[in-house]
């Protein structure tokens, strides 16, 4: 019988497709791989494999919370609709030309990535609304319903509208709907007024395009995973996770696909917020590793840091402005290119370099004997002694030290005339250096001491690596927690039910109307709770809302939290304060004399998650039996030293092993360097901590 | 323990995370449009000698090796004896600087253990600096505002308040203006502590190993580059608008070996206007174009930009003298690439673009109330626009996008915030990219008019109106720009105009040059673009040769 405890989550990866089932706290995962023709078979066998082993009927499934890189997967490989564009008259190529600017400065052989949607494929219409949503150019119904019928006539499976300033006055963007409606009753069309309606075309436009380019595609999808769950006798509501890290239901992840882009990454930093809240972490950065990017999140008293604008769909591998920004609430990740298969090569200067480019799965790095001749951040684990060449995955991938050392030795060693463990220390060092340097960059943009922050390490690589990681940004400890290989599938269970609405409003608080925002706060309350309630119709609720604001005459707004209330004339000053104290956390100082302006405003409703109980510190354990020894190289000791090798399953509440270690599992390893010591914890994680604190 | 050669690769690597940082604190701080926007800024580490050993990359070649040159006059100006813990430096002279007097160049010296070890760096373009306002007007450069010669902005932590006194009393947004002042500061500050930090991790006192380290290997690597460009001398010239008469710029380039010089004699006097350019900015430019196209890997130090050798004779328009007016050096100056590449050609075929539009269509508008009486407030709009860049010899030109130049646009919804115009176009310019194999990238069309009760006042600075791009190896020119209303009256391309309420202001910037033949075009290409309208019915037919 249905029992509503009983809920699974599943992650459709690149690679894999991870399921975690869940009963009265006990996690199930399962591994299988993706189905790139019909992920939803994946699915069903992933669910029925973690079903086995936990020993319950899936007829018994309760909630299935999913997530997906189906959405970014479209994009990338635009795999999308044929989409038609609508916009305003003199603005036809707003997606094409960008923001004018070349993201490699020096590369006179630059390609700008192609527009979703080519330029024949682009219309325009004579209306144009002004930025305070006045109409300046009333939109000709005629004219309207003309090109609708060219639309309908010429076979679009999917339309985008987009007029300028249509997040102050959507008048226009309905019209056309209906036009087109009228024409085609079940055509797929998407409003930027509906999908993201904040001020700036460019990224309203990218989000509004984006959505319907993949709608067509993810709604069928969706459609057959409901279908075919039911045919299996799962019964149980379906639940989306967003990449603003909440849950939504099926049916508006279908009208609004885009906000599923980012699901899985936020997946593994809401399983990251979940270990933060147990251990009483209040400042997290989450360090996630795979085998071709790596990505770090910032989590602050439990909740992952989220944002407005991100980019997807790089061209050039990771590089800034390469892609295509969208605006649409996302936990805020920084991914770069550096992961187990991220190949090193050697530059003109004789530098190490390490990624963007990877080895992949296939061929893979070099030890992995099928076929890679570069050398990669596992060969180089590998040869310092900190990977197993005879236990990695569990002895499924067996290592060869010798075709990660010829890899080594040819592409680098040799050339640079160094001995190959002082170029695989290159590798790897670099690589750490570029995580470092990324985890460092991101915390002052938030303005926040990295130093203060606990480091929450999961994903296949990121356990050989955090430990350095720490080292070089002086953070003192770190949590590795168990299940880390399938995080982000468990994530999901431990996500709110949550919806973001945002609307571009401009301001001067000089001239603060209140009426006006209380009436725009009060639609999108509205708005995001009756999303959040379809999900989870008596779930108790909390309201969040942030101002987007700046000086007048800045071009950057920063997030200002505010106490979500009617407004009055009179909170002009609260407001200001609010914001100064925001700025001054991320610049040091605020300046005096200038007006303040609020442009854009975002609101989240969302379920309140169950209390965690705190899994408090064990005491201390026997003392420490003679575990075997085994030797790794030590980077800040720029030398190999003799380690103890413990399985991860010796790791019990309170056993306590001193750096130098190596805390060995199926999935990966977890190295403890001479300065760390390793805590095994009651909920089976990890705890490294400076030995000098 | 001495660092190996593998942490002089890791702390180098950092070095550049390091200045990316500190440019990353101005960028998010900075007052100044140009700033934030166009990443009119430069960040960058130096010893004690005055040898730059990173710098971050931002929006502008042209404050490469201007900045590159600046600490040595610091150095030399301010005198070893006078540099204190806590002091900080400041000018914007244009020659000691980066050309303008926009730009201000502040300069903090590092300390470690009680030694001076190293000098942090940055420049940003401000709002305003007085005088006439940022336009080419001026005659002299005492017309174009306020110039601090190399001083102390700060002694031993202390700042100094005449100084703030007199440039307050002196700009149009004080508060804006000493804030970036500050800012500028602020963000050597970062550098310091990063580095700092980075130094007690390694273990090391000085920077003097780790400079040798850099600046060595990259003056190996860039000279190692350039002798693989075929030995010979090569000329170029270009003829461009210039403001009051045509200038004709000319560049010698000379390849010996690992040597390169190039040198712009036989190029036009100094215009009695503000886009004359000091010489160190031209060499920015020009090596900025070089390096593009010969060892574009190399990171930006003494070492790398050092081996390129540029000179312009003094007194000529590319290395105007004092007092001449330098406001707006960057149209002449953002030309400057196209004339060395032009002339690398010759010796590298295949490898350099057609000339593009290559200097911005900027536009700084001054809204007035229509009835001075009426109690309208004054409103100032900056944009950034882009023409088309030349064709590649593997790939069409980039239509509306900065070269040499990196700046940014701004969304027409928030600049419609700012200041009370409508911008009722802003979209391709069909038919503007140069035809040929490869197409050149085309420009754009802009269409702004003044909201209710205002007219509009702008600075034209434009360039390409009466001497559009040239295409390369048979490839044709971009499209001319064009200054204009749109009821088709004519306007000047450069100068202060009115634009009334009820006018609307038409800007039809230039496209790139196209490269190769162009009846030897991929016929699918033509026809795509011809289908989506960036290549005209006519040009189709005449130019390309293409029969439906």
């Amino acid at each position: 019988m249905v029992d509503g405890s009983l809920r699974v989550g599943v992650d459709i990866g690149g690679t894999f497709t991870d399921v975690a089932l869940e009963r009265d706290g006990r996690v199930s995962t399962a591994k299988v791989l993706t189905d790139y023709a019909e992920p939803e078979r994946a699915i069903l066998d992933g669910i029925a494999r973690a079903a086995a082993t936990a020993n319950v009927t899936v007829k018994d499934i309760g909630q299935v919370i999913h997530g997906t890189t189906l959405v970014t997967n479209a994009l990338i490989e635009r795999r999308g609709a044929k989409t038609a564009f609508v916009t305003t008259e003199g603005f036809r190529d707003v997606i094409e030309m960008r923001s004018e600017n070349r993201f490699e400065q020096y590369d006179l052989n630059l390609l700008l990535p192609e527009p979703l949607v080519p330029r024949k494929d682009r219309f325009t219409l004579h209306e144009r609304v002004g930025h305070d949503g006045a109409v300046l150019l009333p939109l000709d119904p005629e004219e309207a319903d003309a090109l609708a019928r060219r639309i309908v006539a010429e076979g679009f499976e999917a339309v985008a509208v987009g007029f300028l300033h249509a997040y102050a006055n959507d008048g226009h963007e309905r019209m056309m709907e209906a036009a087109l409606r009228k024409h085609s009753p079940d055509l797929s069309i998407s409003l930027s007024s509906v999908i993201s309606p904040q001020m700036r075309e460019l990224p309203r436009f990218n989000t509004v395009i984006a959505n319907a380019y993949v709608r067509p595609q993810v709604a069928a999808y969706l459609g057959r995973l409901v279908a075919k769950l039911r045919e299996a006798g799962i019964g149980a509501p379906v639940f989306m996770l967003h990449s603003g890290g909440g849950l939504i239901s099926v049916e508006t992840a279908a009208e609004q696909p885009v906000r599923l882009l980012e699901s899985g990454p936020a997946g593994g930093a809401i399983f990251a917020a979940g270990f933060a809240r147990a251990h009483t972490l209040d400042k997290v950065l989450s360090f996630d590793m795979g085998g071709t990017t790596a990505k770090i999140c910032l989590i602050e008293d439990g909740e992952p840091k989220t944002a407005n604008t991100f980019e997807v769909a790089r061209t050039y591998r990771f590089k800034k402005g390469s892609g295509m920004v969208v605006s649409t609430p996302v936990v805020e990740m920084v991914e770069i290119g550096a992961g187990g298969g991220s190949i090193a090569s050697m530059d003109t200067m004789g530098r190490i370099q390490v990624g963007p480019r990877s080895a992949g799965s296939e061929p893979g790095p070099a030890c992995y004997q099928r076929g890679g001749e570069e050398p990669t951040v596992t060969d180089a684990n590998l040869l310092l002694g900190r990977l197993d060449p005879d236990n990695f995955a569990g002895g499924a991938i067996p290592l060869s030290s010798a075709k990660a050392a010829v890899a080594i030795d040819d592409r680098l060693a040799a050339p640079l005339s160094l001995p190959a463990q002082d170029a695989a220390f290159g590798v790897t060092e670099m690589v750490d250096e570029n995580m470092a340097n990324a985890a460092r960059v991101h915390t002052v943009e938030n303005g926040r001491d990295i130093e203060h922050f606990t480091m929450i390490a999961f994903g296949g690589g990121a356990p050989l690596h955090a430990c350095r990681l720490c080292e070089k940004l002086g953070i003192d400890a770190l949590l590795v927690p168990p299940g880390a290989g399938v995080g982000s599938a468990i994530g999901f269970l431990k996500a709110p039910f949550s919806y973001e609405a945002t609307k571009g409003l401009f301001q001067r608080l000089d001239a603060f109307d209140s009426d006006a925002v209380n009436a725009a706060l009060t639609q999108l309350e509205r708005e995001a709770t009756a999303f959040v309630k379809a999900g989870a119709s008596d779930a108790k609720t909390v309201t969040r809302l942030t101002a987007f604001m700046r000086y007048s005459g800045q071009g950057w707004e920063i997030p200002v939290p505010l106490e979500h209330r009617r407004f009055t004339a009179a909170d002009v000053g609260p407001i200001t304060q609010a914001f100064e104290t925001a700025y001054g956390t991320l610049f040091g100082r605020t300046i005096d004399g200038l007006s303040i302006e609020i442009t854009n405003w975002s609101l989240v409703v969302g379920s309140v998650l169950p209390p965690v109980a705190d899994v408090g510190r064990p005491s201390e354990a026997d003392t420490e039996p003679p575990w075997p020894k085994r030797c790794f190289y030590d980077t800040a000791q720029r030398k190999t030293v003799e380690a103890r090798a413990v399985e991860r399953v010796a790791m019990k509440p309170g056993v306590t092993v001193e750096g130098p270690a190596v805390i060995v599992e199926d999935e990966t390893s977890t190295i403890v360097t001479s300065a760390f010591r390793a805590i095994g914890q009651r909920d089976g994680s990890l705890l490294l901590t400076r030995k000098e604190s | 323990m001495a660092p190996s050669s593998i942490d002089y690769q890791i702390m180098w690597n950092r070095l550049i995370a390091v200045v990316e940082e500190q440019a990353m604190t101005l960028i998010r701080t900075a007052f100044s449009t140009s700033v934030r926007e166009a990443g009119d800024l430069s960040a960058g580490l130096f010893d004690r000698k005055g040898r730059m050993m990173a710098q971050a990359v931002t929006g502008t070649p042209g404050h490469v090796n201007a900045m590159a040159e600046s600490v040595t006059h610091f150095a030399r100006e301010i005198g070893a004896q006078n540099i204190f813990e806590g002091d900080v430096f400041i000018t914007n002279d244009p020659w000691l600087g980066t050309g303008h007097l926009h730009d201000f160049t502040v300069v903090t010296p590092i300390f470690r253990g009680g030694l001076h070890i190293g000098f942090f760096a940055c420049t940003a373009h401000v709002v305003d600096i007085g005088g006439r306002g940022f336009g080419p007007d001026g005659n002299e450069v005492y017309e174009e505002g306020l110039l601090i010669p190399i001083m102390k902005f700060a002694e031993r932590g202390a700042v100094d308040e005449v100084l703030l006194r007199i440039v307050r009393a002196n700009v149009r947004e004080p508060d804006q203006v000493v804030g970036d002042m500050y800012s500028l500061a602020a963000c050597n500050e970062i550098g310091d502590r990063r580095l700092q930090a980075m130094l007690d991790e390694f273990g090391i006192d000085d920077l003097d190993g780790l400079s040798d380290f850099i600046v060595e290997t990259s003056r190996k690597a860039t000279h190692t580059a350039i002798a693989a460009v075929p030995a010979g001398t090569y000329r170029n010239t270009m003829e461009v608008d210039g403001y009051d008469a045509p200038v004709t710029m000319a560049v010698t380039l000379t390849v010996n070996g690992d040597r390169l010089t190039a040198d712009f004699a036989g190029t036009s006097g100094m215009s009695r206007f503000g886009v004359n350019v000091p010489e160190v900015y031209t060499r920015a430019y020009a090596c900025y174009g070089l390096k593009c196209a010969i060892a574009p890997q190399v990171p930006n130090n003494t070492g790398s930009l050092e081996p390129f050798e540029i000179t312009a004779p003094e007194g000529s328009i590319l290395a105007a003298k004092r007092p001449a007016p330098v406001s707006v050096r960057h149209v002449l100056g953002h030309l400057v690439p196209d004339v060395v590449l032009g002339a690398l050609h010759k010796a590298m075929p295949d490898t350099v673009p057609a000339e593009g539009a290559s200097a911005l269509w900027n536009i700084q508008i001054s809204a007035r109330p229509s009835d001075p009486a009426s109690a309208l407030p004054n409103r100032e709009v900056l944009m950034f626009n882009s023409g088309g860049t030349g064709a590649r010899a593997t790939a069409d030109g980039l239509s509306a996008t900065a070269f040499p130049s990196g700046v940014s646009t701004m969304s027409v919804e928030a600049t419609e915030h700012v200041g009370p115009i409508t911008v009722w176009r802003k979209d391709l310019r069909e038919g503007s990219g140069g035809v040929g194999a490869l197409r050149g990238g085309l420009g754009q069309t802009i269409e702004i008019e003044p909201r209710q009760g205002y007219d509009l006042w702008f600075n034209a600075m434009f360039d390409r109106v009466e001497n559009p791009a040239r295409g390369r190896d048979g490839g044709g020119p971009g499209g001319a720009g064009r200054v204009e209303l749109t009821d088709g009256t004519p306007l000047k391309s450069k100068g202060r105009q009115l634009v009334r309420n009820g006018q609307r202001l038409r800007l039809s910037l230039p496209g790139g040059g196209g490269y190769g033949d162009p009846t030897q075009r991929d016929r699918a290409k033509v026809a795509t673009d011809l289908e989506a309208g960036m290549i005209t019915p006519e040009q189709a037919k005449a130019d390309y040769g293409y029969e439906t």
